[in-house]
């Protein structure tokens, strides 16, 4: 049986994976499809006075905000700037995170030190106060977002693939390969990458969460993405003044986030059983 | 080239290798030469630390950052690699004039890719001169039969951790042999693996490489299995060369007396084990002199002053001792 088969029937049977997948998979639908799935696709910014902070009914399912927009339309388009957003920061990171993981793990000198301090550095930095400082400084926008995940999340990959490839440095088949006139390009691509492939897809799955909650976080400070933009944090923030009356119109929102997180830690905590190549050797 | 079997194909002379380490600099080789002719197999005997492993690193000079060639020349058919290029020793002589059959069989191959892709990957990539025609899958089928894999057309699907500890070996051994080399560098390549299965194995390497014009520099530290493959027999010690003989001289006539020390404390059937007294020198301050001589019973004053040269003792048989034991 190939390695393919073998993780889709695992994967099939991972309760917590499929689970995962799940949600995650109709939120990338739901983000795709938001202009023909939403009730009302022009409430993401027309004002409607006259319907404002109205309970859920079967005109308005989650009910409607203080300008009388359909919490539900926007709901599903927030969902595509949530997924951007946490695509862009997760896939950023990825791509500075993972090379320098690796270099640091290659070399055994003043490089793999300088970049495991200056890893550790970043590490350091609250990730909401650096997105203030720079939602000070750019003025809050989904960009300085963006740009605070990225650069304070990129050490987890840094560390992870640090780790894996210093472990893979003592293996015998790296040296084999360095015995087959492996130059350290390709010793690293190759054969590095390869075996640290499984980390980093069960980290970028648990990145997604962390980077969605914080961006949320963000939202809600103020320090992200700005009204009226239907971003989930934001709803959350505007529909503070109006609690507990109008208890639809941060419970959604909310809802909303706490799913797809749980979906994208769900999912990587099930790639991670899947895909540990001792626990795969077990289920031979 | 010259493939008549007595021209020299590997020469080490002097080579001395250091490790820079937190404690000191470890002397792990100390002036030790070596010759390989063609179609010879030549075994590099010892106890752990001896610097066997060490020379064999030097050779291809995947040597860790650590490590430093202090002195020597080491040559492959009158070519100076110690002065070779990085990118010439990759393009030449690394997987393609000399290979390695790495001592583990078990963490040696790339757990995520199939064994056929790791073999059809070094075709592609060092040429398969060891090797008829067609396409890479074919030859690699072709290999994996010569070294009685059996049915290689369903092992190839498999990964690693599919195999057995005896059929890695097997593996690895074709991948050594796919890109026909002209030294083979086997390090400790039974070890790992148990005595019937280490049996089968050092069967299949005499059966592919005698005769074949294949030269083999086989590193052990088991004496049974050098005088089973082994034409001529280097038994280092602490980073020294002690002496040299043909595999059967060097078992019935030892002139040194850390080879006589190494035969007798070999397991007998009585049931009796004599160890060599004291203990393994300490490579970051060695004894002077010859290394051996805190723990050797012949030992004078002279020999804490210098290496002792090499004496010869008969045709191809030499000992690096100044009080050579009687024949």
């Amino acid at each position: 049986m190939t390695g393919l088969k073998l993780i889709g029937r695992k994967f099939s049977r991972d309760k917590l994976a499929f689970t995962g997948s799940l949600i995650i998979l109709s939120l990338v639908l739901t983000a795709a499809l938001a202009g023909l799935l939403a009730p009302y696709p022009e409430d993401v910014f027309s004002i409607h006075p006259g319907e404002r902070l109205q309970p859920p009914s079967s005109n308005h399912l989650f009910g409607t905000d203080s300008m009388g927009r359909d919490i539900f339309s926007r709901l599903l388009f927030g969902a595509r700037i949530t997924l951007i957003i946490s695509i862009i920061a997760v896939g950023a990171s990825m791509l500075i995170g993972v090379p320098l993981g690796l270099l640091a793990g290659y070399y055994e000198n003043w490089v793999s030190e300088a970049i495991m301090r200056i890893a550790d550095v970043f590490l350091s930095i609250p990730q909401i106060i650096l997105a203030i400082f720079l939602a000070q400084s750019l003025g809050p926008s989904i960009h300085s977002v963006i740009l605070a995940l990225s650069v304070t999340y990129w050490p987890w990959f840094t560390r992870i693939v640090f780790a894996e490839t210093r472990a893979l440095k003592k293996t015998s088949f790296i040296e084999a390969t360095e015995a087959l006139g492996a130059g350290r390009l390709r010793t690293m691509l190759l054969h590095v990458l390869p075996n640290v492939s499984s980390p980093i897809i069960v980290r970028s799955s648990i990145g997604m969460g962390f980077t969605i909650l914080t961006a949320a976080a963000l939202g809600f400070l103020g320090a992200g993405a700005q009204p009226p933009t239907p971003e989930w944090g934001v709803t959350i923030a505007e529909s503070r003044q109006f609690l507990p009356d109008a208890w639809w119109y941060a419970t959604f929102p909310g809802l909303a986030i706490f799913l797809v997180v749980m979906g994208f830690n769900m999912l990587g905590d099930g790639l991670r059983d899947i895909l540990d190549p001792r626990i795969r050797r077990g289920l031979e | 080239m010259d493939r008549s079997p007595d021209t020299l194909l590997l020469n080490i002379e002097r080579l001395s290798v250091h490790f820079h380490t937190d404690r000191g600099l470890v002397r792990a080789l100390d002036h030790a030469d070596l010759r390989i002719h063609r179609g010879e197999v030549l075994g590099l005997i010892g106890e752990s630390g001896s610097g066997k492993s060490t020379l064999a690193r030097s050779v291809l000079r995947i040597l860790p950052l650590s490590a430093r060639i202090a002195e020597g020349d080491l040559s492959l058919s009158g070519e100076d690699l110690l002065a070779m290029k990085e990118s010439d020793l990759n393009a030449r002589v690394r997987g393609r004039g000399i290979t390695l059959i790495p001592q583990d069989p078990f963490t040696s191959l790339n757990p995520v890719f199939t064994i056929g892709t790791q073999m059809e990957d070094i075709v592609k990539w060092k040429g398969s001169a060891g090797i008829g025609h067609g396409p890479p899958g074919e030859k690699v089928i072709e290999i994996l039969e010569r070294v009685q894999i059996p049915s290689p057309r369903d092992q190839v699907g498999k990964y690693p951790h599919q195999l057995s500890g005896g059929q890695r070996q097997r593996v690895l051994i074709a991948m050594a042999l796919l890109p026909g080399p002209d030294l083979v560098i086997a390090d400790e390549p039974t070890t790992a693996l148990d005595v019937t299965v280490e049996a089968q194995i050092l069967q299949l390497m005499k059966s592919l490489v005698l005769g074949k014009g294949i030269s083999v520099l086989f590193i052990t530290h088991d004496l049974g299995v050098a005088s089973q493959i082994c034409h001529r027999i280097v038994v280092m010690y602490a980073g020294q060369d002690m002496e040299e003989a043909p595999a059967d001289v060097l078992f019935s006539q030892p002139r040194h007396p850390y080879t006589r020390e190494l035969l007798e404390s070999l397991p007998n059937p009585e049931g009796t084990i004599r160890d060599i007294p004291g203990e393994i020198p300490n490579l970051i301050q060695p004894p002077p002199g010859c290394r051996f001589h805190p723990r050797c019973a012949r030992s004078t004053a002279l020999c804490t002053q210098a290496l002792p040269e090499k004496k010869a003792m008969a045709q191809g048989h030499w000992v690096r001792c100044l009080y050579p034991l009687e024949s």
